[in-house]
């Protein structure tokens, strides 16, 4: 049908067109340039719920372009895309929300916003990738489109930690170029499917298989920040507020640890990546990322860098589900994709406020913050609590899918990595909680008059991270619900993966 | 092959500019006029050609009815209609951007900038028709003709600035090319002596291998070389290139050093049956150290036009980096490289006019200072970015495509440390692109002068358009390779 085939090609051009005519924009026609933000979120947003519901309605949405004569780009809309893709449209919509507000009277705020656009085109981009080519095209051109949005303050320091960020991503770029062509040239066509497509293969080339498997882990791992290939992201913490929120609940970091689930799951698929060994390896870096990021955190006074390696650390759980491999445990690393979104993006929303109303940077200076920031350390509080893993919130679902899922592959030893990283989350956001709500300030705040408008601060910063800590309870709470996430991730796990 | 009948337009690329060239020469107050005229005619007879050849299919072309040994024919082919549309579009927009150069020059310094544009129109007419008669031409003596038609008017073009340097880079060039030219010639001699026909078609059934045929085959290489400037003999390359007038630097880059490459290339496909592979693997050896050493080189340039000039250095590199896959399966590796040449000729010919346009804003060319200048020109910082995005082979863009197709046929065939030097070179060719890139984008305010010049807008919207082609020819990589195939 025609309308089925077009859906994907509109959802990617709602963003794009948009993108494309505010570059051209005048500095000074903000309300134009806001009027087509909120526009084109809400419309891709529409057009994602249509899909969705086609989806479950056990519609097929794909659409082929040609490449070359042998090479096909495929844009293909399975459950699991659906559920970044959701996740990024509604996330985008509020960051564009957030951000109209935060960069209110700073400069370059058209090639900001366009930026943004593309940057948001190509990561659905990357969720909608029908085959590993696609995949490949998607995540090198988001590379590119992140790195303006990360040197946009333009200080020799930002510059700096860009060319880092760049020299990272750029050469793990071409380790995944280089491992796709290989792959390539052994099977043919790397479509996205869950048939075993090497499995006649694992004889013949385990070795190579091998190889082509950690190259293309090495690729993704980069914007996961699996360590040691982590050193980027600390840094890139000099972007804007609402750049780190979308960097680490949507675009770069998750674009990874998607790529990490295609790869495990509809590359090589489960039962060829554990016959040749694989995922045993998988599982040692993702539980070092996890305790090595959680110890580096503790170490952070600058709220914005403890943030950071937090993400390092709680991205990992989601590569740490695929690679345990039991149905559950793949549950609880789908899940937290969009579970440690809604709560990362309401951290980075609070600390983007704090920093925007009060100049506060430091941890070491939110003591009694909580008292004139009400709202902003309320959601800060849900989401910090949501890492923890405390019930019921969505950071628990997961790690008690998690746990569930490695009982019943027989890793009892991963209940005690879940466990001391849990008191290790508890100790980094504990502390902050504690300082902000009870401890006596000590300090003068900055004044920023512009911003003192009765409420705490500009509404369109307050509503954000309220909404999106909302939705990290409520997901939560209702785990069991047939509107979750969880229960969409149940959905592809028994439909798509037939476990 | 079959024999193209007189209704074919073959002919019309190649008389077109050379009577556009006669016309600019003659009416020198409308020179400009002359040019961008000759160039649409041109342009639309190439297309009009390429449109007959997907209709008719490849054929051959005997000039005036003559049959070879005695006439010269002329051949049509995928190839070959592929590299006359390369330089029918990149040829174009450099036509618009020089329209828009010399006015804007000629509003500052009237009595220089006049003369400049006075030889420029012809020469460069003279440039494109020499180009479009060398890339379909089947006879090895009409190859020599054009080729040092092509070094003639080159070499004219880039002494055109008058600047000391560039008339040293020029003389420099002029030598250097009749040297190539010459040895070429020689080799040309050789192989006329044993086969006794210069034809491109009946010449591989006709040479008995023998010490003349070597020796034919070694001065033939050595020159092409030469005139390629592949690594080591890129020494001339970069003072002609960085000292000529803009315009000039683009038709230089882009074009000119694809003339000499695809002389060799076409040799090696005519001969590759018969071909040694040790000159495969020379070259690809030689192009592998120019990809290393220009990029070592290009990291250190200071000046932009420098930069952009050593680049070209490292960028021929990739050119001969596939004569080893030739034997194996010809067509896939051709594929690869007519890919790289024509993403490099659209990008690298975008550069220089972006860097021209900021030069003539700026008044210099140093990279350390040029940060901001995005707020004055934002047009051609954003086409610098894109070309300089299809020179590092990101996708999506015609370099992406490229290197895919490389990559792909040397692990296909085995050839692991050439797919291991073109991600090396990739990798240095981001370093020294985002050198540029980073300064250019930078949100800082430039330096010296804060007001726009007066800059024709047609230079910047040839160099974007230009650049927008590079990028575009990664989305339509199956009709372009299917013309390979097709005829």
């Amino acid at each position: 049908m025609f309308w089925e085939k077009w859906l994907l090609l509109m959802i990617l051009l709602s963003s794009l067109i948009p993108g494309l005519i505010i570059f051209c924009l005048k500095e000074t026609s903000h309300t134009l340039r806001t009027s087509l933000n909120i526009f084109s979120a809400t419309l891709k947003l529409i057009l994602v719920l249509t899909m969705i519901h086609g989806i479950y309605l056990g519609q097929d949405y794909i659409l082929k372009i040609n490449l070359l004569p042998d090479v096909d780009l495929i844009l293909r809309a399975d459950p699991l895309s659906a559920l970044f893709v959701t996740l990024s449209s509604i996330l985008w919509l509020l960051t564009t929300i957030y951000s109209i507000a935060y960069l209110e009277g700073s400069p370059n705020r058209s090639q900001f916003f366009g930026y943004f656009s593309l940057c948001v085109t190509v990561t659905i981009g990357i969720a909608l990738a029908g085959n590993l080519i696609t995949f490949l095209f998607f995540f090198e051109m988001l590379t590119l489109t992140t790195y303006p949005l990360v040197i946009h303050r333009g200080t020799s320091e930002v510059v700096a930690a860009g060319r880092v960020y760049l020299l990272y991503t750029i050469a793990g770029g071409f380790v995944l170029f280089f491992a796709t062509i290989w792959l390539r040239t052994i099977v043919g066509t790397v479509d996205f499917s869950t048939s075993g497509l090497l499995t006649p293969y694992i004889a013949e080339r385990s070795t190579t298989l091998k190889i082509i498997f950690m190259l293309l882990i090495i690729g993704v791992g980069v914007k996961a920040a699996l360590v040691p290939l982590h050193g980027w992201l600390p840094r890139a913490m000099v972007a804007p507020a609402p750049v780190s929120a979308l960097l680490h609940a949507v675009a770069v970091v998750k674009a990874g640890a998607f790529g990490i689930i295609r790869i495990v799951l509809d590359v090589y698929d489960l039962q060829t990546a554990s016959d040749l060994g694989l995922l045993s390896p998988l599982i040692f870096i993702t539980t070092l990322t996890i305790i090595y990021g959680s110890i580096c955190a503790l170490r952070q006074d600058n709220l914005k860098h403890r943030l950071a390696f937090s993400t390092v650390s709680q991205v990992s759980y989601i590569a740490l589900g695929i690679s345990i491999g039991s149905p559950l445990a793949i549950m609880g690393g789908m899940a937290h994709l969009v579970h440690q979104g809604l709560m990362k993006i309401t951290l980075f929303f609070c600390a983007g406020n704090l920093a925007e109303t009060l100049e506060i940077h430091e941890i070491s200076r939110m003591n009694g913050v909580a008292r004139r920031m009400p709202y902003t350390m309320g959601a800060f509080t849900l989401a910090a609590l949501g890492m923890i893993g405390i019930p019921p919130m969505a950071g628990f679902v997961s790690k008690w899918y998690l746990g569930l899922g490695a009982l019943s592959q027989n890793y009892p030893w991963l209940l005690l990595i879940l466990v001391v990283s849990t008191l290790l989350n508890a100790a980094y956001f504990l502390p902050v909680i504690y300082a902000a709500w009870f401890k006596k300030q000590e300090e003068e705040w900055s004044k920023n008059p512009e911003r003192n408008t009765g409420l705490e601060c500009h509404w369109m910063l307050v509503l954000p991270p309220l909404i999106t800590a909302g939705a990290a309870l409520a997901v939560g709470l209702l785990a069991n619900s047939d509107l979750s996430p969880l229960a969409w991730v149940r959905f592809i796990v028994t439909k798509e993966y037939g476990l | 092959m079959t024999i193209l009948g007189s209704n074919s337009m073959l002919v019309w690329p190649i008389i077109l500019p050379l009577t556009a060239a006669l016309l600019a020469f003659i009416h020198r107050k409308r020179s400009s006029m002359f040019g961008i005229g000759g160039g649409l005619a041109t342009v639309l007879a190439t297309m009009g050609l390429a449109w007959q050849a997907m209709e008719q299919g490849k054929g051959i072309y005997q000039l005036g009815g003559w049959q070879p040994p005695l006439g010269i024919s002329l051949r049509l082919d995928g190839l070959a209609i592929l590299m006359l549309l390369m330089t029918a579009i990149t040829g174009m927009a450099v036509s618009f951007y020089a329209r828009g150069y010399f006015q804007s020059r000629i509003a500052r310094v009237p009595v220089r900038h006049g003369l400049q544009k006075r030889y420029f129109w012809p020469l460069w007419l003279l440039l494109w028709g020499a180009l479009n008669n060398l890339f379909v031409t089947n006879d090895l003596f009409n190859m020599y003709i054009a080729l040092e038609m092509v070094a003639l008017s080159s070499a004219g073009l880039t002494a055109l600035s008058g600047k000391p340097a560039s008339q040293v880079a020029a003389m420099r060039y002029l030598l250097v090319s009749i040297l190539g030219s010459l040895s070429f010639l020689l080799g040309v001699g050789f192989i006329y002596r044993n086969a006794a026909s210069l034809d491109l078609t009946t010449l591989p059934t006709l040479l008995t291998s023998g010490p003349d045929v070597q020796l034919a085959v070694a001065f033939i290489t050595v020159g092409l070389l030469l005139k390629t400037a592949l690594f080591p003999f890129h020494f001339w390359l970069p003072p002609a290139h960085a000292n000529a007038l803009a315009p000039v630097s683009a038709i230089l880059s882009g074009l000119v050093i694809k003339a000499s490459w695809y002389v060799l290339l076409r040799l090696c496909w005519a001969f590759s049956p018969m071909a040694s592979k040790s000159i495969m693997i020379l070259l690809a050896t030689l192009g592998s150290l120019a990809i290393l050493w220009g990029a070592i080189q290009t990291l250190r340039q200071q000046r932009l036009k420098m930069l952009i000039a050593y680049s070209t250095v490292a960028q021929i590199g990739f050119l001969f980096v596939f004569f080893p896959l030739l034997p194996g399966s010809p067509i896939q590796g051709i594929k690869a490289a007519i890919y790289f040449a024509l993403s490099h000729s659209c990008a690298k010919a975008a550069m220089f006019m972006a860097s021209g346009t900021i030069f003539l804003q700026l008044g210099h060319d140093r990279i350390r200072d040029m940060a901001g200048i995005q707020q004055l020109l934002p047009m051609s910082c954003f086409a610098f970015s894109l070309a300089g995005l299809s020179l590092m082979g990101l996708p999506p863009s015609g370099g992406f495509i490229a290197k895919y197709l490389y990559i792909s046929q040397a692990i296909n065939q085995g050839n692991w440390w050439l797919a291991a030097v073109i991600i090396l070179g990739s990798l240095l060719t981001v370093a020294y692109v985002y050198r540029v890139v980073a300064q250019l984008l930078s949100p800082k305010i430039v330096k010296g002068r804060q007001q726009r010049e007066k800059i024709s807008s047609s230079m910047e919207w040839s160099a974007l358009a230009l650049a927008l082609m590079a990028l575009l020819l990664g989305l339509i990589a199956p009709h372009t390779l299917g013309l390979l195939e097709v005829i």
